[in-house]
């Protein structure tokens, strides 16, 4: 057809390609596993058991917890908001909630020592009523929720806009309340885009590295991550027990994708269908 | 013009607005408005030029020159094979094609302070990689070379999803009447396929450098962290904190974030430029 590239050319292009990614992604993740297996199963289990670890973990959990909810509740009502109304300003809003996203995660760290650290804005008033948040659970908390802050909503927003208001007008003519027209009209109509956005906030809450550990201030067994935790192991040359704990983690990030992609592909067919109604 | 008067007319019928944009605008504030302005208030502290003495005393400069040089460098590279693999994922079939295509996600997926590590492993002198190159003299841990390795890695995924959409949308007659009218594959490419890819092309080289400029975990483990040589910008704003030297910690991470919004802002622009282009083709 004269269309095609010659063969030679195609699969020279698939190999550099997959040199590449095998390099860069590929090898990195198979390392990881490798150097956690390497010196046996015992140690392995032994390092992801070990009493520090543990704490890690479940500070871990603790903080996705906390964080993907409250991004979550705040992710949907913006969607409504800026979805489904019209009012001005909404441009710079749409930008303003994408503004995590564009900050370094060591800054996110500092400004909350600004805020809650000792010689912070709050820092005396917390200091006289002996509350701690920086090197502290809530100030890794708050880091978490600030890097993760746009995900849920960056998915729902153009979903929704997407869906229009059409439905929704006719559950409220038809004399359904507001929350009855959102939890039975609205909200099965973004599940998919929803869960989707949920993954990705949760995959980076567990994850988070830079801002975490500006404020957590490395106490183990207390305000150590995951992340955090593998950092220290790694820096005292316990290599072995580092990436089985990073290993967790890159179990977590497989699962993620895995996930990301199956709701992935239901959210965008969902989306192509309401264009196709719309 | 109908669909403002449409839009009107939801505002009137749906309820809801005032709480969920006022719950919108109380949650902006407290988490990222109020913190945010904290660093600017606190380096309003300062003098201007105390300010500048700050941010552009050498030390700072040589991190500065470190930060961009590699996060251009890191960011050209994965422009160029950005295209590659969203070309070949789009375009040819293979086996594993689902399997590549799900994995490119992967940087995005990985806490940066597991790929931090996992790189710097590799490339340390007995690792896989290190253990191969150090006998060519290529020495990449502990050197700029090993931050822009790990920033490399970090932005992988990004011009490779913004040009795939753009390349799978793109109308196949458009190179067929190239063909036709005597235009040989790579011209066709040249003078078809790649102005419209560009704006995308573009925006993923933007996403991918405002990502790398603010990239912390990854790279501290595999760059040495050398004053003047291989320290980056967000490892000095740390190691200022440690100092408790909160004033010049913050005036630099206000250089950052202005640079960093500017960038946004820039990027806000190309991908409108990508959706009108893309919008003038279908």
């Amino acid at each position: 057809m004269g269309m095609d590239e010659p063969r030679a050319v195609r699969w020279l292009l698939i190999a550099t390609a997959l040199a590449f990614l095998t390099l860069f992604l590929f090898v990195p993740l198979a390392f990881v596993f490798y150097e956690a297996l390497k010196k046996g199963v015992g140690v392995y289990l032994a390092a992801i058991s070990d009493p520090d670890a543990l704490d890690a973990i479940r500070l871990t959990l603790l903080t996705a917890a906390i964080a993907v909810p409250l991004n979550l509740v705040f992710g949907v009502a913006a969607a409504w908001a800026i979805a489904k109304f019209s009012f001005p300003g909404k441009n710079v809003l749409t930008t303003l909630i994408d503004l995590p996203f564009s900050v370094s995660p060591v800054i996110a760290g500092l400004i909350y020592v600004l805020i809650f650290g000792l010689q912070g804005w709050l820092g005396p008033w917390l200091r006289e009523h002996d509350i701690r948040i920086i090197f502290a659970v809530p100030g890794i908390v708050l880091a978490t929720v600030f890097v993760t802050f746009p995900f849920v909503a960056r998915e729902l927003i153009p979903l929704m806009q997407a869906q229009g208001t059409e439905q929704e007008e006719a559950a409220t003519v038809l004399g359904a309340s507001g929350w009855q027209t959102f939890w039975r009209i609205t909200l099965p109509n973004v599940t998919w885009g929803l869960l989707y956005g949920v993954i990705l906030c949760n995959a980076r809450a567990m994850g988070e590295f830079g801002a975490v550990s500006v404020v957590s201030g490395h106490i183990r067994g207390a305000t150590n991550t995951l992340p955090l935790q593998a950092e220290i192991l790694y820096n005292e040359y316990q290599f072995s027990a580092a990436f089985a704990v990073a290993s967790l983690l890159a179990l977590l990030a497989l699962v993620t994708l895995v996930l990301k992609y199956f709701v992935g592909r239901r959210a965008v067919d969902r989306q192509h269908s309401a264009e196709h109604a719309a | 013009m109908r669909a403002r008067v449409d839009r009107r007319g939801a505002r009137r019928v749906l309820p809801g607005f005032g709480l969920s944009l006022g719950y919108t605008l109380v949650y902006l504030c407290l988490i990222v408005l109020i913190p945010l302005s904290a660093a600017f208030f606190k380096t309003a502290q300062l003098t201007w030029p105390e300010f500048v003495a700050v941010v552009t005393a050498p030390r700072v400069m040589a991190s500065y020159r470190l930060t961009f040089g590699a996060s251009f460098g890191a960011a050209a590279i994965n422009t160029v094979f950005g295209l590659l693999v969203a070309w070949v994922l789009v375009r040819y079939r293979f086996p594993g094609r689902a399997l590549v295509d799900a994995l490119v996600d992967l940087p995005f997926a990985l806490p940066t302070a597991v790929a931090g590590i996992a790189l710097a492993g590799l490339f340390s002198a007995n690792g896989w990689f290190g253990s191969l190159l150090v006998p060519l003299g290529i020495t990449v841990a502990f050197t700029p070379l090993g931050v822009l390795v790990a920033l490399t890695f970090i932005g992988l995924p990004f011009v490779v999803r913004t040009v795939q959409p753009v390349l799978e949308d793109l109308p196949r007659e458009l190179e067929e009447v190239a063909a036709t009218l005597g235009a040989s594959r790579w011209e066709s490419f040249r003078r078809v396929v790649f102005p419209i890819v560009l704006p995308a092309l573009l925006t993923g080289f933007a996403l991918a450098f405002a990502r790398a400029i603010g990239e912390y975990g990854s790279v501290i483990f595999i760059a040495g962290n050398m004053p003047m040589v291989s320290e980056i910008t967000p490892l000095l704003i740390i190691t200022k904190l440690e100092q408790y030297d909160y004033t010049g910690a913050t005036a630099i991470a206000v250089v950052m974030l202005v640079i960093s919004f500017t960038l946004l802002l820039a990027i806000n622009a190309l991908q409108a430029w990508t959706r009108r282009r893309q919008g003038a083709l279908t």
